[in-house]
């Protein structure tokens, strides 16, 4: 369990969350996040050795549908919402070089 | 009592004895609306056009002698992170500005088929994260109780809508308390239904294992009709529970003598406002004159949910919040230049404070090295939280606790103390955890403001909860109080 989070690490989380902080916000940040991690250090006191998980309230098998075609949102409904778009596409910064 | 000051079921029965038209409810909304949303704030989006021609095609039904739903032309507040078709939805939140949804969420379709009218889409804690309405980007709702405290949150604008006479009734959605805290709040009925009870298509994800979609109503008969509405299973919702929806309303009988309440001892503890703990233990003593057994129970882990709550559910809103991206929808930002470079200043720009630290402690939660000591730990802990339930309930009907520490407090008051902030679902979010239905009603006021009573009953177990909450409720007038405004 680490004991404290650096801003160098929350600039770290920030980039794998996608998040670009200003400095300002990493400081503040830093601060409320081991503000935080000091209160999850009270589940460390309790033993969950061979406690299984819960990831959901009841237990649910997956559940699957048959697999046949039915109508589905258009492609114009599809994209009504996009920032950018052209002739049905999204469109988005260039990702491949050449 | 002013038209716009009735439950929906009293309203309801004017409407079939023709005494009133659902235009005219309709209009005294809209007109309550304007003129008290300027102090109350509890509307991100007024649709009045589409809702008095919602209202004319009931009254043409009533006219043609066309049976009618206990819904039809009753004035409904929608929480803004529900999608509706063609009318924007926000969240609350810069990034979603503009986002008008192609379909329908489940809950808005089963409503519009019962001719619901809607007259617009309430604010929010941004993406339904906190307990004020204070985090919401666009603005701050007040409690029509006292207009400088707040509503409580998230649902903080569908809670106060319906107190302060604007809609009859609302949706809001729960996560960790936010359809309670709010009712609690605003002296307002409000149910987290089972999960899995309600479908959450259409419900624009937080935490995915614990969001639950429910009513905020001005009493538990109008909870009863609103909860028959939008239960049910649902295809599109793989989380949907395979059940049966009773008819909710036929569980309201008045009499719990004989039923068993458990009170769980760390829900009278330390932090929680001695005045709310008496009002609370008051309405016990009231059940038990009324019939029912209660006895003091412990719920151990409890005093545990808090922590495991900002593991769990950050884990999961930060996997949720991902698809902002300023790609599909939403916000993009004009300063990119580069793919990545497009998420990270889009993100930047469009999220608020309080999310960006939710989705920064869940994607280092979940991040490699942490996620056992973190996400792992606390799905255990979730575990044992929902074992200490398990084992109440297996003696008992129902456990009955203040639905929050302290009434409502003043915008501003904890707003830079998120710590602080976070206290205020310390009583809801164990219900959560467990996947369990609660309902909060009005027990009582301090200091002018109200105090709510929580009554939680096991997984599908809301006919005995409503039961109870109801007879609880006709022995008080509590819920026929209405805030000065």
């Amino acid at each position: 369990m680490p004991s404290q989070l650096s801003i160098e690490e929350v600039g770290r989380v920030a980039h794998l969350a996608r998040l670009e902080l200003t400095d300002t916000e990493k400081q503040r940040l830093t601060g409320q996040l081991n503000d935080l991690l000091a209160q999850f250090s009270q589940l460390q006191e309790i033993d969950t050795t061979g406690i299984p998980p819960t990831s959901h309230p009841f237990l649910l098998r997956n559940v699957m549908r048959e697999d046949v075609a039915r109508p589905s949102l258009s492609r114009d409904k599809a994209t009504q919402n996009a920032p950018e778009k052209r002739d049905g596409n999204f469109i988005v910064p260039q990702i491949v070089e050449g | 009592m002013e038209l716009y000051e009735l439950a929906a079921h009293e309203a309801a029965a004017k409407l079939r004895s023709k005494e009133i038209s659902a235009r005219e409810l309709t209009q005294a909304s809209l007109d309550r609306i304007a003129s008290v949303d300027l102090s109350v704030h509890a509307f991100v989006t007024v649709t009045g056009e589409a809702a008095l021609a919602q209202a004319d095609a009931v009254d043409k039904k009533i006219a043609a002698g066309e049976e009618i739903s206990p819904l039809a032309g009753i004035p409904l507040a929608l929480k803004d992170n529900l999608c509706t078709a063609g009318v924007e939805t926000t969240c609350s939140s810069r990034i979603l500005r503009g986002f008008i949804p192609p379909y329908d969420a489940t809950v808005v379709t089963k409503l519009n088929d019962a001719g619901s009218i809607f007259v617009g889409k309430a604010n929010l804690d941004e993406f339904a994260m906190g307990s004020s309405t204070e985090n919401s980007g666009l603005f701050t709702s007040a409690n029509p109780w006292d207009i400088e405290s707040v509503p409580g949150g998230s649902s903080g604008g569908s809670a106060a809508a319906v107190a302060a006479g604007e809609a009859f009734w609302s949706l809001g959605s729960d996560t960790g308390g936010s359809i309670r805290q709010p009712a609690a709040f605003t002296g307002t009925v409000g149910v987290k239904p089972t999960y899995g009870r309600v479908s959450r298509y259409g419900l624009i994800a937080f935490a995915s294992s614990l969001d639950q979609i429910g009513p905020i109503t001005r009493d538990v008969r109008d909870a009863a009709f609103l909860m028959n509405a939008i239960c049910g299973h649902d295809p599109l919702d793989s989380t949907s529970a395979p059940v049966d929806t009773p008819d909710f309303t036929k569980a309201l009988t008045g009499d719990i003598k004989g039923i068993k309440i458990g009170v769980p001892k760390e829900y009278f503890a330390q932090g929680v406002d001695p005045a709310i703990s008496a009002a609370t233990r008051k309405a016990i003593d009231q059940m038990v004159e009324l019939g029912a057994i209660a006895e003091e129970i412990s719920l151990p882990y409890s005093e545990y949910a808090l922590p495991t709550y900002y593991i769990i559910a950050p884990a999961e809103a930060s996997s949720n919040l991902a698809r902002y991206d300023g790609v599909r929808f939403g916000h993009r930002t004009r300063r990119a230049t580069g793919h990545v470079d497009l998420f990270e200043k889009t993100r930047e720009e469009g999220f608020g404070d309080e999310v960006k630290q939710r989705i920064m402690i869940g994607t280092y939660a979940l991040s490699a090295g942490y996620y056992d000591a973190f996400y792992l730990k606390a799905q255990q802990v979730r575990t044992l939280i929902k074992r200490d339930f398990d084992n109440a309930f297996e003696k008992y009907d129902v456990i009955v606790t203040p639905t929050t520490p302290t009434v409502a407090f003043k915008i501003g008051q904890k707003s830079n103390d998120p710590l602080e902030m976070k206290l205020n679902d310390i009583l809801t979010i164990p219900a959560n955890m467990a996947g369990i239905p609660a309902v909060s009603l009005p027990c009582g006021f301090e200091g002018g403001l109200p105090v709510g009573l929580q009554i939680m009953a096991p997984a599908f177990g809301e006919e005995v909860m409503l039961r109870v909450a109801h007879a609880y409720e006709q022995a008080n007038d509590w819920h026929r109080r209405r805030p000065t405004l």
